[in-house]
């Protein structure tokens, strides 16, 4: 089901949590909304859920205006960050509820309601569970329960809120995988919230990257890294070097013509990894002097100083493949030539 | 156990909890058991097979499950409108609740009777309206019990509806549950242990109360008499035995309704995945 939102506000008391947010997902797509904390992301979810009333604005599913129907009779299945299961239910009882919750004459009969909660319990791997009580279940258990019990109404909309929030690192990973399986097999068009942008990078197939309650850039992951369409979006996805060629503590750039000013900016932002670096030969002429590295698996991030500088400000960050780092056997105190593949120019 | 946990002070806390159980619970108890031991078995059970006994074993035990029950009802009402709503005087209503546990019983009883009796303002408005009378009844004993114990309910389910997580109702909602589906399915069953402690308490209160019901009672035998009164009659006859043969086979069956009581809540507890 696709989903439209026109011009959507909401305030709480004098603070405005969402201001005209327009937005289009097309059906069958997993969808990221991205933002620091407090920038709205989980109340317009709530919006499209229907837990939460929108000022102004309208909430369309499938082109059918749903602004003012109440959550029960949206057909969405939301999934809770906290995944608010019912403690006094089994495993099989929560994701039974919303099947028997249904008017007697949709109802299912007590024989397709077990076949059919235990087949999504399959789905989620957790049948051997099925007489467990919340209480007794791990976090990524409890999270798959919770997904499980939000299938079992075949919703055409699927909610997530922060649905890896909760849970420690490795189970993270793991979940995060799953999840995109799962979309894959289902295609049930999915929007999860999240605050962390590299799950949204790994997890969405469309990311919406707000801030202070505006959408500030949509765009499939790659999209929105290689071509930011803001300071803001630049800073948030992925690692940045920001220089801003008006300050004193990057003008060194400009002068080692490492970086001209556009004509759309003053402030440039650089990827680590747009940054080449050679050793110098020219010991005393060389820019920049390696500082430190760190180790992040495959890859190397140095920290580069200017040349003769101990201003802690005037710092590059770069990044280069683990072997192409031993190819140069570099050591602290080494002096080396800087090339900046690209920046992006922003005001 | 007390040498595995790191927590320290295991032999002073068992030490003095059962000391002020034995000085405060035990021997008192003990020495009534002793006491009546000391009629014969006939001599016991000609008591307590009494008539008038009996009657006011059936008007207390009675008064005090129906008002515990109602009060259960109303109470949980109370609670889920302090809890739930935002209302002016809110802390005004708080206050009140505790009312009846500060007043001394007798006062309460007094008014009680006061308004209830067939002279009284509303004594005079039900017999009139609704040819309902109350003083001098089993009813006016459920009338003064429910004043007595609604505190009880409302204190014991009070905390538990504050720490409900409403992303629970919330995801009701979003399964596609009505509102009375999501308080039924939902919100009672989670609330539904504390309100058996409650009622248990107020049951427990409530058979023993003598103060506020005396007054509205009226005392008649065999219609509003209630054990407690029974009891204080045999001991200003200085019928120390029969007072505690009554008093015994009381304490017997409190505690075996309480138990009754206890392993509904187990039950209910483990049905639900709470222990």
């Amino acid at each position: 089901m696709s989903i439209l939102l026109a011009d959507i506000s909401k305030n709480f008391g004098s603070f405005s949590a969402l201001n005209h947010i327009n937005l289009e997902i097309p059906e069958g797509e997993l969808v990221a909304l991205l933002g620091p904390s407090g920038c709205g992301k989980t109340t317009l979810l709530r919006i499209i859920a229907g837990l939460e009333r929108a000022d102004q604005g309208r909430v369309l599913l499938s082109g059918v205006d749903k602004t003012h129907q109440e959550v029960s009779a949206r057909g969405i299945g939301f999934v809770f960050q906290h995944y608010a299961l019912f403690r006094h239910m089994s495993v099989f009882e929560n994701v039974a509820f919303g099947l028997r919750v249904k008017p007697r004459s949709t109802r299912p009969s007590n024989e397709a309601i077990s076949k059919k909660v235990h087949a999504l319990l399959e789905l989620v791997q957790l049948d051997w569970l099925h007489d467990r009580y919340p209480d007794q279940l791990s976090g990524g258990q409890r999270q798959r329960i919770a997904l499980a019990r939000a299938l079992a109404v075949e919703p055409s909309v699927l909610l997530l809120d922060e649905p890896f929030g909760a849970l420690d690192a490795s189970v993270r990973k793991d979940l995060r995988q799953w999840l995109r399986n799962l979309h894959h097999e289902l295609n049930v068009t999915s929007i999860f919230v999240t605050h962390d942008q590299e799950e949204a990078m790994e997890v969405a197939s469309q990311v919406v990257v707000l801030n202070h309650g505006r959408i500030e850039q949509q765009g499939s992951p790659s999209a929105i890294y290689d071509h930011p369409a803001n300071a803001f979006v630049s800073r948030f996805i992925g690692q940045t070097n920001i220089f801003d060629l008006g300050e004193h503590d990057s003008d060194w750039l400009q002068a080692a013509g490492l970086l001209t000013p556009q004509k759309d900016g003053k402030i440039a932002h650089v990827r680590p990894h747009d940054i080449i670096i050679e050793k110098s030969r020219a010991e005393d002429n060389a820019p920049a002097m390696v500082k430190d590295w760190q180790h992040l698996g495959a890859l190397i991030r140095l920290e580069l100083v200017k040349n003769g500088s101990n201003s802690s400000a005037a710092h590059v960050f770069a990044e280069m493949p683990n072997d192409q780092f031993k190819e140069l056997q570099l050591n602290r105190g080494d002096k080396v030539d800087l090339k900046i593949r690209q920046a992006h120019w922003f005001h | 156990m007390s040498r595995t946990s790191i927590m320290p002070g295991f032999r002073p806390t068992i030490s003095f909890t059962l000391l002020y159980l034995s000085l405060v619970v035990l021997i008192p108890l003990s020495t009534l058991v002793f006491k009546s031991f000391q009629l014969s078995w006939e001599d016991y059970l000609n008591i307590i097979t009494n008539k008038r006994v009996l009657s006011s074993f059936r008007v207390s035990f009675i008064t005090a499950l129906v008002a515990a029950g109602i009060a259960s009802f109303f109470g949980f009402i109370v609670a889920w409108v302090l809890v739930r709503y935002a209302f002016i005087g809110k802390r005004f209503f708080h206050a009140l609740i505790d009312f009846p546990f500060a007043l001394p019983t007798a006062v309460a009883g007094i008014v009680l009777a006061t308004i209830f009796q067939p002279s009284g303002f509303l004594g005079k408005f039900l017999m009139q309206t609704f040819g309902i009378q109350v003083a001098f009844k089993p009813l006016g004993i459920v009338m003064a019990l429910i004043f007595i114990s609604i505190p009880f309910i409302v204190r014991t389910v009070e905390p538990v509806l504050l720490e409900f997580e409403s992303s629970m109702e919330e995801a009701g909602a979003s399964l596609g549950a009505t509102r009375w589906q999501v308080f039924t399915k939902i919100i009672f069953p989670n609330v539904f242990p504390a309100l058996l402690t409650g009622f248990a308490l107020a049951f427990a209160r409530g058979v023993g109360e003598y103060g506020s019901v005396i007054f509205i009672a009226g005392n008649i035998p065999y219609i509003s008499e209630i054990v407690p009164l029974l009891i204080v009659t045999k001991l200003e006859q200085f019928d120390i035995e029969g007072a505690t043969a009554i008093a015994l086979t009381m304490l017997v069956i409190s505690f075996l309704l309480l138990l009754l009581i206890n392993v509904l809540q187990y039950w209910v507890r483990k049905r639900s995945g709470q222990l």
